[in-house]
């Protein structure tokens, strides 16, 4: 990157109208503006990073490809978030109210939405040692990750979140407390993924429910979601308690809460329908039930594998071995969690 | 069901599941066209009463999944050979009129989420809104009698 993009903030620095105090350290200190961006900066090097040192890892431990579709939505999933915490939208977020909403809605939705479809913790289990893989199946598989990785759960910590956020006085608490701003938005992050990992992620999951009652899990939260927005905007002249936020600016934040829950809740049903179309397509036959659309004969497997046998068999054979550490080590992870489950979290993922 | 040859039609799938896009359709329809093009609702009606609020957040989160499930669901049968093209036709002409009829009489009377507009006389509109509900309905209803045999050739599909 030349460094004629940096001149224009750091004049700005200097100028006597920013804000940014450092006395005493006047050459070698970076100007408050260039330090804005640092979280944006170590959110996106640390993720991307982290996912990038999994794939090297996983490669050199298993030797087999990993889907390019994947990379690519961690990489879109890690962008989400440093947009969200990236200076423009921050103030943005600061004077107005619709922006708080859409670095809420990238936080608790978008972003989460493309780190779990980029299958974390399958690229963790195949990058770790046998040791941690172990052991990391054994925390997946206990108790207390089961119940807080159920849907329901992580449907009540997001709009359970969301609710105490607007409907109290820590929306307000949060405009004034950098901390408590970044506790909510890590609450955001966090639940966020839970809930896209529980409704649709591709992640080997314990004893996981149903298509149709996820399916029925999203349709709640997403319409505590719809009903929380429309609240919002039917009582614009109060509520976020204390915000001082004018009824114009707090009805245009609901909206967008609203009709981005919206996009959100059908990028999720994609994801949860293909899943359930690639456990059906490929191992229905030993699950036995496969989703909403109860038992069926699925004698696409024949007309799959003939179209491009070669690479397609040995993939499917490859898959079937690599998931036989995993399944070994824990025998209550797979059994509700076909091979297929594992794979792919794009259809077409023949790319890589 | 166990012929070895070409699977059966399944015709019930088939009208189901056409039935859930047409109601994701109309839902759709009356989300786009009304609400934002035409600006006829409002988003929120102020005198919507709480059970309206919840019940509309309900059905309109539930109308999304609706039409995603369907289209998968679709994708599916055609996939597998199965769909009876003439009952889905049925199915979403169903879909569609029931969703209307829903949204026109349970929506906007018995719950009073909104109106289809405001400062008018409604009931020309209502009649209209009604209406076209009970001719798609019609629509849908002959399309099923008529297409009751489809891919029964084995003569096993309990006519209704």
């Amino acid at each position: 990157m030349s460094t004629a993009g940096w001149e224009p903030l750091a004049l700005r620095a200097a100028h006597p109208g920013g804000h940014g105090h450092h006395p005493g350290s006047s050459a070698t200190a970076l100007p408050a503006e260039v330090l804005a961006w640092l979280p944006a900066v170590v959110t996106l090097v640390l993720l991307v990073g982290a996912y990038a040192v999994g794939l090297v890892r996983r490669r050199g431990a298993l030797g087999r490809p990993w889907s390019g579709w994947r990379t690519a939505a961690w990489c879109a999933g890690a962008l989400l978030l440093a947009v969200a915490v990236s200076p423009p939208l921050v103030s943005t977020a600061h004077a107005d109210p619709a922006g708080h909403m859409v670095q809420h809605l990238l936080l608790g939705m978008y972003a989460p939405l493309g780190l779990v479809l980029a299958a974390p913790v399958t690229l963790l289990l195949g990058a770790a040692s046998p040791a941690w893989r172990r052991r990391t199946a054994r925390l997946l598989g206990s108790r207390p990750v089961h119940v807080l990785s159920h849907p329901v759960t992580a449907g009540l910590l997001t709009s359970g979140g969301l609710a105490v956020l607007y409907l109290t006085s820590l929306y307000a608490a949060s405009l004034h407390r950098p901390w408590l701003h970044a506790l909510v938005s890590v609450h955001f992050v966090a639940s966020g993924c839970l809930f896209a990992s529980a409704v649709a992620g591709p992640d080997p999951v314990p004893r996981r429910p149903s298509t149709a009652t996820r399916a029925v899990v999203l349709v709640l939260t997403a319409a505590a979601h719809a009903v929380l927005a429309k609240w919002l905007y039917a009582h614009a002249g109060t509520l976020p308690p204390g915000a001082g936020h004018t009824p114009a600016a707090t009805e245009r934040a609901a909206q967008w809460m609203y009709y981005g829950g919206d996009v959100a809740e059908v990028l999720l049903a994609c994801a949860l329908f293909a899943g359930w179309r690639r456990a059906r397509r490929h191992g229905a036959r030993r699950t036995g039930r496969a989703g909403p659309g109860g038992p069926g004969p699925a004698p696409s497997h024949s007309t799959r594998t003939d179209r491009s046998t070669g690479s397609r068999a040995a993939r499917t054979a490859g898959h079937s071995a690599a998931s036989t550490p995993t399944r070994a080590a824990t025998a209550s992870i797979t059994p509700t969690c076909p091979a297929g489950t594992t794979s792919s979290v794009m259809p077409s993922s023949s790319n890589t | 069901m166990t012929a070895p040859g070409r699977p059966p039609l399944e015709r019930r799938r088939s009208v189901l599941v056409a039935a859930m896009i047409g109601v994701g359709v109309m839902a759709a329809v009356d989300e786009i066209v009304f609400h934002q093009l035409l600006g006829w609702h409002s988003f929120y009606d102020r005198s919507t009463p709480a059970v309206g609020l919840v019940s509309d957040g309900l059905l309109h989160a539930a109308e999304l999944v609706l039409i995603v499930a369907g289209f998968f669901l679709f994708a599916d049968l055609r996939h597998r050979h199965v769909l009876a093209p003439r009952s889905a036709w049925a199915g979403a002409f169903l879909g569609l009129g029931g969703f209307q009829l829903f949204d026109g009489v349970v929506d906007h009377k018995v719950l009073r989420v909104h109106q289809i507009r405001y400062d008018v006389d409604l009931l020309p509109y209502d009649l209209a809104w009604n209406g076209a509900a009970l001719v798609l309905l019609a629509v849908g209803v002959v399309l099923a009698v008529r297409s009751r045999h489809e891919g029964a050739a084995a003569g096993s599909a309990p006519a209704p």
